[in-house]
C-alpha cells in the first residue's frame, strides 16, 4: 500500500464526509437543531481537515479550518444558523468539495469564489468573536475558552494557556551559544498520583531529560510513610535534576510537557559555577540516583513479562506500582471485575449516545475491480451451469435422476449467487441526488430564480455504473427545469404560485426497474412555441397533425431548443437529445408529462443492473435473438380472424377489442424482406416508451432465461436495433433486441441497416 | 516482544498513515474505528499505547478516555490523542479525561515515532 492509494481513499471519505456535510447543512436549513446534526457537519469539516493535513493539502487545510471554525461558532450555540448563515456554508461546502476535487485531479478553483467565502465565514465567526477580529486569515483562530464549558478541575491547574511546542529537540538551541561551559538547569520534579494514572512515567521523563545532556540527579524520599501508610497509589518522591545541556530551557520544559499538569514542576537555569553546589540550599536531603541502573538494563531475566519488567523499572516510586500492577495477567481478571460497576455504566452511555446518532453501519472498502471480476465469473458460472443443465437433459433419457436434481439445487444456487454479486455492485442513488442540490442552487443564483429541491427514495439502490453516469443526464435535466420550466418569482406570483419553485426528484423501484422522477411546478412545455421552433427546423411539417404528448416528445430531437434567449446554463449546445441518448445507453428510457401552466414530469426508467438481464429467447427467421422480459408485457398466438389489414404495409392485432399494430422484427432488422404471416408466428405485446403497445412478431418462443449481457458496442459496434449480446446454454452468441428502437423503426424512423446486416453477415 | 499499540480513528487513511509509521518503527498495532469500538478493543485486548482521534462518531475520543480511565486496568496505558485543535482548551479536556500526552494534526510519521517511543520508553 503506498501513499497514493492511502490519499485515494482519503478522497474517497473525502466524497462521504462532503455528502454528510451537505445533507447535514440542509436539515438545518430545513429547521433541524438536534445537536447531532451540527456535530455531525462540524466533524466533516473536522476530517477533511485532519486528513487534508496529513497529505500536506495546504490550501484545502486552510480553508476547512477557517469553515470549521464558523461552524464551531454554531456547534457551541453562539452563532444561529439561520438562512443567511446556511447559504454562506453550503457555498462553503461546494468550495470546499471543488477544493478536494481540485487535490485529487489537479485543476483550479475559483479563487475570488473561495477568498470570497472566506470573508464572509470569518465575518460571521467575527461577528460573535470580536476579539478575534485581527486573527489572519489562514492562521488557527483559537476559540474563546471563556465560551467552553468548564474542564473538571485538571490537578494542577496552572498554565492552561500553554504554549505548543513542537517535539523535536533538536530544534532548538541553533541560537544559543556554544561555551565550554554549558548552561546548567535545576529541575525539581515532584510527580501526583494523577501522572501516573494517566499512563506517564517518572522514569521515562526523567531518562528524556538525561539525553539533553549530562546530568545528576538525586531522590528526596522524606515523605514516603511507613509501609502500613502507604498508599500504594500515591506519589511520594520528588526529584531534583541538574543537567547541563546546550538545548535551552525550552527543552528542559518540553520534556514534562504531558506531565506538567500533574506534577509540581520548576525550572531554573543555574548560576555557570553553582551547578552543583546548590545541595545545601536544597530543602531536601538528596539520595544520589544512578539512573543508568534504571535504563541500561541488561536482558530482562527469562520468563518476566513487559509488565513486569515496566515495574521493576518504576520500583523506585511504589506509586508507580500501583497502575502497573493490575495489568499483571493474574491480577487482571479480578480488578476488571472491581471495576464493572463502572465500566457498564459508561459503556451503556456511549451505546445511549451511539444509538441517538444514527446506527453505524459496518462496510467494508473493497476495489471496484475485484467486484467486477466476481460479476464476471459468476457471469460465466451462470452461463457454465445453463450448457451443463442442457447436455444433461439432452443425453439423459431419465428426468428424476439423482443428477437432475442437483443440477436443479445448483441453478437455484448460482442464481442466489448472482443476485448476491449483482448487490453488492447497488449503491443508493443517494450521492447523485445530493449533488443535484449543489447544481440547482448554482442554476438558482445565476438566474435569480428562487428553487427548492425536495428528493425522495434516496436511499433506492441501482448499479455503481449506472449512478455514475446518471450524474450528467440529471444535472442537465435539472439545469433544463430550473431554466426553462420555472418562472421568475414575479411572474409567479402574478400567476398565484409560491414564488419559490419546487423541483423534485424521485427514485423508486418499480418491476425490476429504477424509476427516476424530475418534476418541476413551472409554466410546462410551451406547446405551440415547441411545435413551431419543429417546423422552423424541419422536424416535422407545417401542417403535421400531432398529439400533445408527441409535441412534447419533440424536445428529444437533436438540436432542439426552445429558450428564446439562449442563456449561459443551457445554451451549450447540449440539447434533450444528449440526454435521452445517455439514458438509452444505459438501457433506460425517458419521457415527459407536461401540463401547461403546472409544470413537466420526466420520467427516467432504467436497468437495475447492467450485467444481467431476464429475457425471452425466440426464433426470427432462423436467428435466435433474446427479447428483454421487461419489455414484454403478454405473449399470444394470433388467430387468422384477429389481423386486420390497415394500409399498404400495415397490419393490425385485435387484442380484447382494442387495435394493436403488428412489427415483424425479421423484417424491421432486415432478416427477410417480406413478413412472415402472423398465425404462424407468436406475438409479443410490448409496452415501448411513449407508452403506446405493439405486437412484435416473432417465428417460435425458445424459452425464458437470464443472460449476461456482452456489450456489443465494447466488442464490435453499435448496431440499431440490437441493445447488446449475449452467449446461450449451448454456446452459441445470440443477440438482444432493443425493443423501442424496433418500434421506433416501426412508426417510420427506419434503422440503419448496413450495420445490422454485417453483424449477421 | 514488541510493544502493541491501538490505534483509534475514523478516518480510514489517518488510520493507515499511523499505522504504516507505527509497524515501520516496530510496533504490533491494531485498529479501532471510533470511540466506541476503539473501548472495546482496548478492554478486550492488552495494549502497551493507545492513540486516539477525539473527533469521532460513536463515542468521541475525550468520552472514550474517561471510560478508559475509569477502569482499573486501564489506568496506567498511556493513551495519545491526536487533535487539530490548536487552542488549549480542547487540550485540556482530553487531559483532564485522562490522556497521556497529545500530537498535533498533521503530524508526521518521524513525530509520531518518537512520541511513542517517549511515552513507551521503548
Amino acid at each position: 500500500m503506498d501513499m497514493n492509494e492511502i490519499k485515494e481513499i482519503f478522497f474517497q471519505e473525502c466524497e462521504e464526509q462532503l455528502a454528510e456535510l451537505e445533507s447535514g447543512l440542509l436539515r438545518l436549513n430545513d429547521g433541524d437543531r438536534d445537536p447531532e446534526t451540527v456535530n455531525a457537519v462540524f466533524r466533516a469539516v473536522h476530517s477533511i481537515k485532519g486528513g487534508a493535513g496529513a497529505f500536506g493539502l495546504d490550501d484545502l487545510v486552510s480553508f476547512a479550518h477557517v469553515f470549521e471554525t464558523t461552524l464551531d461558532c454554531v456547534r457551541s450555540g453562539r452563532l444561529e444558523p439561520n438562512q443567511d448563515v446556511l447559504k454562506v456554508m453550503l457555498k462553503s461546502a461546494d468550495v470546499l468539495a471543488d477544493l478536494t476535487n481540485c487535490a485529487r485531479d489537479g485543476g483550479s478553483v475559483d479563487e475570488a469564489r473561495s477568498k470570497q467565502l472566506i470573508r464572509e465565514l470569518e465575518a460571521l465567526a467575527h461577528g460573535e468573536m470580536p476579539s478575534h477580529a485581527e486573527a489572519p486569515a489562514a492562521k488557527p483562530v483559537a476559540a474563546p475558552k471563556a465560551a467552553a464549558p468548564a474542564a473538571p478541575a485538571a490537578p494542577v491547574a496552572n498554565d492552561q494557556g500553554f504554549v505548543p511546542v513542537a517535539f523535536s529537540f533538536d530544534d532548538f538551541g541553533d541560537d544559543m551559544p556554544v561555551e565550554s561551559v554549558l548552561p546548567a538547569y535545576e529541575v525539581i520534579f515532584k510527580p501526583k498520583a494523577d501522572l501516573y494514572r494517566k499512563g506517564n512515567e517518572a522514569t521515562l521523563l526523567l531518562r528524556d531529560l538525561s539525553r539533553l545532556g549530562e546530568m545528576s540527579i538525586y531522590c528526596n524520599m522524606d515523605a514516603l510513610p511507613s509501609l502500613e501508610e502507604l498508599q500504594p497509589e500515591n506519589a511520594y518522591f520528588t526529584w531534583r535534576a541538574v543537567i547541563k545541556t546546550d538545548k535551552g530551557e525550552d527543552a528542559v520544559r518540553a520534556v514534562f510537557e504531558f506531565a506538567e499538569w500533574d506534577c509540581d514542576l520548576e525550572i531554573k537555569a543555574l548560576e555557570e559555577d553553582n551547578g552543583e553546589q546548590s545541595d545545601d540550599e536544597s530543602p531536601m536531603t538528596p539520595v544520589p540516583f544512578d539512573l543508568s541502573a534504571l535504563f541500561d538494563e541488561p536482558e530482562p531475566p527469562v520468563g518476566l513479562v513487559e509488565e513486569e519488567e515496566r515495574i521493576a523499572a518504576s520500583e523506585a516510586e511504589a506509586a508507580a506500582a500501583a497502575s502497573n500492577v493490575v495489568q499483571l495477567p493474574g491480577t487482571k481478571a479480578a480488578d476488571s471485575a472491581k471495576s464493572a460497576p463502572a465500566a457498564p455504566a459508561a459503556a451503556a452511555a456511549a451505546a445511549a449516545s451511539a444509538a441517538a446518532a444514527a446506527p453505524a453501519a459496518q462496510t467494508i472498502r473493497v476495489d471496484l475491480d475485484r467486484v467486477d471480476r466476481l460479476i464476471n465469473l459468476v457471469g460465466e458460472l451462470v452461463i457454465n451451469q445453463a450448457m451443463l443443465s442442457q447436455s444433461v437433459i439432452e443425453n439423459d433419457t431419465n428426468g428424476t435422476s439423482s443428477i437432475n436434481m442437483g443440477l436443479e439445487e445448483l441453478q437455484q444456487l448460482t442464481r442466489e449467487i448472482q443476485d448476491s454479486v449483482m448487490a453488492i455492485r447497488a449503491q443508493p442513488v443517494k450521492p447523485v441526488f445530493q449533488r443535484m442540490a449543489r447544481t440547482v442552487r448554482e442554476i438558482a443564483d445565476i438566474t435569480g430564480k428562487s428553487v427548492r429541491l425536495v428528493t425522495e427514495g434516496e436511499n433506492t439502490e441501482v448499479d455503481k455504473t449506472v449512478i455514475d453516469k446518471l450524474a450528467e443526464p440529471l444535472t442537465h435535466m435539472i439545469r433544463n427545469a430550473v431554466d426553462h420550466g420555472l418562472e421568475m418569482p414575479e411572474k409567479r406570483v402574478a400567476l398565484g404560485k409560491n414564488p419559490e419553485g419546487t423541483v423534485r426528484l424521485t427514485a423508486k423501484h418499480r418491476s425490476g426497474r429504477i424509476i427516476i422522477e424530475l418534476a418541476d411546478d413551472g409554466q410546462g412545455i410551451n406547446r405551440e412555441r415547441v411545435r413551431q421552433k419543429a417546423i422552423d427546423n424541419d422536424l416535422i411539417a407545417a401542417d403535421a397533425n400531432l398529439s400533445d404528448e408527441e409535441i412534447d416528445n419533440l424536445i428529444f430531437h437533436a438540436g432542439f431548443s426552445t429558450a428564446e434567449k439562449v442563456s449561459d446554463l443551457s445554451g451549450r449546445g447540449v440539447g434533450m437529445d444528449v440526454v435521452k441518448r445517455s439514458i438509452q445507453a444505459l438501457g433506460g428510457r425517458i419521457s415527459i408529462q407536461s401540463k401547461p401552466g403546472h409544470g413537466s414530469v420526466f420520467t427516467l426508467s432504467l436497468p437495475l443492473t447492467l450485467a444481467v438481464l431476464d429475457g425471452m429467447v425466440v426464433t426470427v427467421a432462423n436467428q435466435t435473438l433474446v427479447v428483454p422480459l421487461t419489455a414484454i408485457v403478454e405473449t399470444l398466438q394470433p388467430e387468422a380472424n384477429s389481423i386486420h389489414s390497415f394500409g399498404a404495409n400495415q397490419r393490425l392485432i385485435s387484442i380484447r377489442n382494442s387495435f394493436c399494430p403488428l412489427v415483424d422484427v425479421g423484417k424491421i432488422l432486415n432478416f427477410r424482406y417480406q413478413a412472415a404471416n402472423p398465425v404462424e408466428g407468436v406475438a409479443l405485446l410490448v409496452e415501448s416508451e411513449g407508452g403506446g403497445q405493439r405486437a412484435l412478431m416473432v417465428d417460435a418462443i425458445q424459452g425464458q432465461r437470464q443472460v449476461v449481457i456482452k456489450s456489443l458496442e465494447a466488442n464490435y459496434t453499435h448496431v440499431p436495433g440490437i441493445a447488446a449480446a449475449t452467449i446461450l446454454g449451448d454456446g452459441r452468441v445470440a443477440l438482444i433486441l432493443d425493443v423501442d428502437a424496433v418500434v421506433a423503426a416501426s412508426r417510420g424512423q427506419p434503422l440503419r441497416h448496413e450495420n445490422a446486416l454485417a453483424a449477421f453477415g | 516482544m514488541s510493544a502493541h499499540i491501538l490505534t483509534v480513528d475514523d478516518s480510514a487513511s489517518i488510520r493507515m498513515t499511523t499505522k504504516i509509521a507505527l509497524t515501520g518503527a516496530g510496533y504490533q498495532v491494531t485498529e479501532a474505528v471510533d470511540g466506541l469500538d476503539g473501548l472495546n478493543k482496548a478492554k478486550a485486548g492488552q495494549f502497551d499505547l493507545i492513540v486516539t482521534d477525539l473527533n469521532m462518531p460513536n463515542m468521541n475520543g475525550l468520552s472514550m478516555i474517561e471510560a478508559l480511565r475509569k477502569s482499573a486496568a486501564h489506568m496506567g496505558v498511556p493513551i495519545i490523542f491526536l487533535t487539530t485543535e490548536s487552542d488549549a482548551d480542547m487540550k485540556s479536556r482530553a487531559k483532564a479525561a485522562g490522556a497521556t500526552g497529545w500530537i498535533t494534526k498533521p503530524f508526521d510519521a518521524e513525530q509520531l515515532v518518537k512520541i511513542a517511543k517517549k511515552v513507551l520508553g521503548k
